[in-house]
């Protein structure tokens, strides 16, 4: 009697299904997601490892940006590292500004009056409004809709149109001082944005109706890169990211910091910890700064916009160039910078990327002995691995854009 | 729990360990003896509810001894206050356990306190450079590196770039040195480092008012 044998006779297709399901799985692919890339917001680089189409593990490579902005800060005075704040978070310089100058203005012991508190706020806001824009309109442009990118720059256009009125720059503003601000808000920049408020939520409403309730936009968020409450605490994430995983948690209504406290806001926290939620909690955080920036303009006081200490501001130009002590006052502050006291102080505040803070070691004169910027996007791209891993290649991408970090922050 | 509470705490379970607390400007800072920092790191997020690590940075106090420190800024969501912990590392044993057991944030501000000073942390799960490129032989933010930088040869790359040279300090708004008030004794670029003023101070080749 023949013996009978089985043969499967498998074509190449269902012998790589086969091989998928096995234990060994199929071959791992490593590739590179290059510091060039479109979608890695700024100068990332990715290194990947793929099962195919399914992230397995991805390792971050930072640093393509670093400038040294902490070793620069060590050999200037407090003052001439205004402009390098201004580079940090590039998309929103006006917030930076306003968070060193709080974090010297903590170390000297000084306090800036109503004018000029209220002005920086309406500084952050817009920043604030400017990052998230950005932050939604690059994400959604990386996920394929790319009608809200251009509308987000449309009106970020606005806003450097209003930047450019305050202080004379689109980008980068260096608009605050130590002690105060540059100049006093022109005339025209209320006005300016009051018209800005008026006609900026329906941008807002256009951008919702496109993308909240759209199926594919939904698809392509809605459970990706969730990040659980212990995960977001226990990685130091903050701003949004935080936010949206369920931690209400905002340095504007933990210390309120730049009279937070006399504005009336609300703070939008996610459930889930997904894309969807971080955007969805981006989306009405610049409801709230529209309701915020109202308030300012409306509230406005009145009054000095520096503190009237000669010693750490400039004193006024017609006074320098005509008496003797503000002469004097003038080249000291120039020459040697502030007479900061020794001792050391972090002051952060909440950056559209999240917290921004700047712990200043200072030994005394004009330059820190040690200036460390705690930044909110190099804490939060740590999350990559951890929340990427099972997705997919495409989901990578509206991961990074949900987390809306940025490298000049991230490398310093 | 206020941060004087949580010192309190830390010096009843910790004793000798724990220096301090120096409070300026509203912040408590705590100094803690190597050996102990992750107990004392557990203590804090188990016992006293400081649940973030907010900041992580290495500092190079050059001239003094011990010459590094580390700080750790830990953050209590649940009681809304900060309190900072000093380690203090010396030059010839630049080892500190790491904390990446207790928060994992921990990671790559570690990995950045070992790229920029050289302080190793002893337990971390992945200790390498992570802003200067692997094989980079210095540590940048150190006193004695020189703001202009070192020339260096590039990691083997596709494209060939050649070696880094020391950037110009032509015009740049630099002071030097920290500590001092007066102008004349930070000429502008006449120090490149701190260590080279420090010497200078110390043998002044022409008399310079003070």
């Amino acid at each position: 009697m023949a013996t009978q044998h089985e043969m499967e006779l498998i074509d190449s297709a269902t012998r790589a299904q086969q091989a998928m399901e096995g234990e060994l799985g199929g071959e791992r692919m490593i590739i590179n997601m290059g510091p060039q890339h479109p979608s890695t917001h700024g100068v990332l680089r990715l290194v990947v490892e793929l099962d195919g189409e399914e992230i397995v593990n991805v390792w971050p490579d930072i640093g393509y940006l670093h400038r040294g902005d902490e070793k620069l800060a060590e050999n200037m005075t407090y003052t001439q590292f205004i402009p390098y704040t201004d580079r940090l978070d590039y998309l929103a310089p006006l917030a930076n500004n306003v968070a060193y100058a709080y974090a010297v203005e903590k170390l000297i012991g000084m306090d800036v009056p109503p004018r000029c508190r209220y002005i920086r706020v309406i500084c952050a806001e817009l920043a604030r409004i400017s990052s998230h824009l950005l932050g939604i309109g690059a994400m959604s442009l990386d996920i394929g809709a790319m009608t809200v990118f251009l509308w987000t720059f449309r009106e970020r256009e606005k806003i450097y149109d209003l930047c450019e009125c305050i202080c004379g720059a689109r980008f980068t503003t260096s608009y605050t001082r130590v002690g105060g601000l540059a100049n006093d808000m022109p005339a025209d920049f209320l006005p300016m944005l009051r018209k800005f408020l008026e006609d900026f939520p329906t941008t807002i409403d256009e951008v919702d109706k496109l993308l909240t309730r759209n199926k594919i936009f939904i698809e392509r968020n809605r459970d990706i890169g969730v990040l659980s409450k212990e995960d977001a605490i226990d990685f130091g994430a903050t701003g949004p990211v935080l936010r949206g995983s369920g931690v209400e948690w905002d340095i504007r209504k933990a210390h309120p910091y730049s009279s937070y406290e006399e504005f009336d806001f609300d703070v939008p926290v996610g459930a889930v910890g997904d894309c969807f939620d971080r955007y969805i909690v981006r989306m009405e955080e610049m409801r709230q700064s529209v309701r915020i920036l109202q308030q300012a303009a409306d509230n406005m006081p009145d009054g000095p916009w520096n503190s009237p200490d000669a010693k750490i501001l400039l004193p006024e130009k017609k006074a320098t160039l005509a008496k003797m002590e503000e002469l004097i006052h003038h080249f000291i502050n120039v020459t040697e910078g502030i007479n900061a006291p020794p001792g050391e102080v972090y002051f952060s505040a909440e950056n559209p990327k999240g917290e921004l803070g700047f712990y200043i070691i200072s030994r005394g004169g004009g330059a820190p002995h040690r200036l460390k910027i705690r930044a909110p996007s190099f804490v939060n791209l740590q999350l990559v691995p951890v929340i990427s891993k099972g997705h997919m290649m495409s989901d990578m991408v509206a991961i990074l854009g949900s987390l809306d970090f940025v490298m000049g922050e991230c490398d310093r | 729990m206020t941060p004087q509470e949580a010192a309190e705490k830390l010096k009843a379970e910790f004793g000798d360990a724990i220096g301090g607390p120096v409070e300026f400007r509203g912040e408590v800072t705590v100094t803690v003896t190597r050996a102990k920092i992750v107990d004392v790191c557990r203590f804090l997020k188990t016992e006293c509810a400081f649940d973030m690590l907010t900041d992580l940075a290495g500092v190079d106090n050059y001239g003094d001894d011990p010459r590094f420190e580390v700080d750790y800024l830990v953050y209590s969501l649940t009681h809304r206050s900060h309190l900072r912990l000093k380690v203090h590392v010396s030059e010839d044993d630049m080892v500190v356990d790491s904390v990446t057991g207790v928060w994992r944030t921990a990671d790559w501000h570690e990995r950045e306190a070992y790229d920029m000073f050289g302080i190793r942390f002893r337990g971390h799960p992945n200790l390498k450079r992570i802003l200067m490129w692997e094989g980079y032989p210095h540590y940048p933010l150190r006193k004695d590196f020189p703001l202009a930088g070192i020339p260096t040869e590039l990691p083997e790359t596709a494209v060939d770039a050649g070696r880094v040279e020391t950037a110009p300090m032509l015009g740049g708004p630099f002071v030097g040195g920290t500590g001092t008030r007066s102008a004349i004794r930070r000429e502008p670029r006449q120090y490149d480092t701190m260590a080279e003023q420090q010497e200078k101070l110390k043998n002044p080749t022409k008399k310079e008012p003070v």
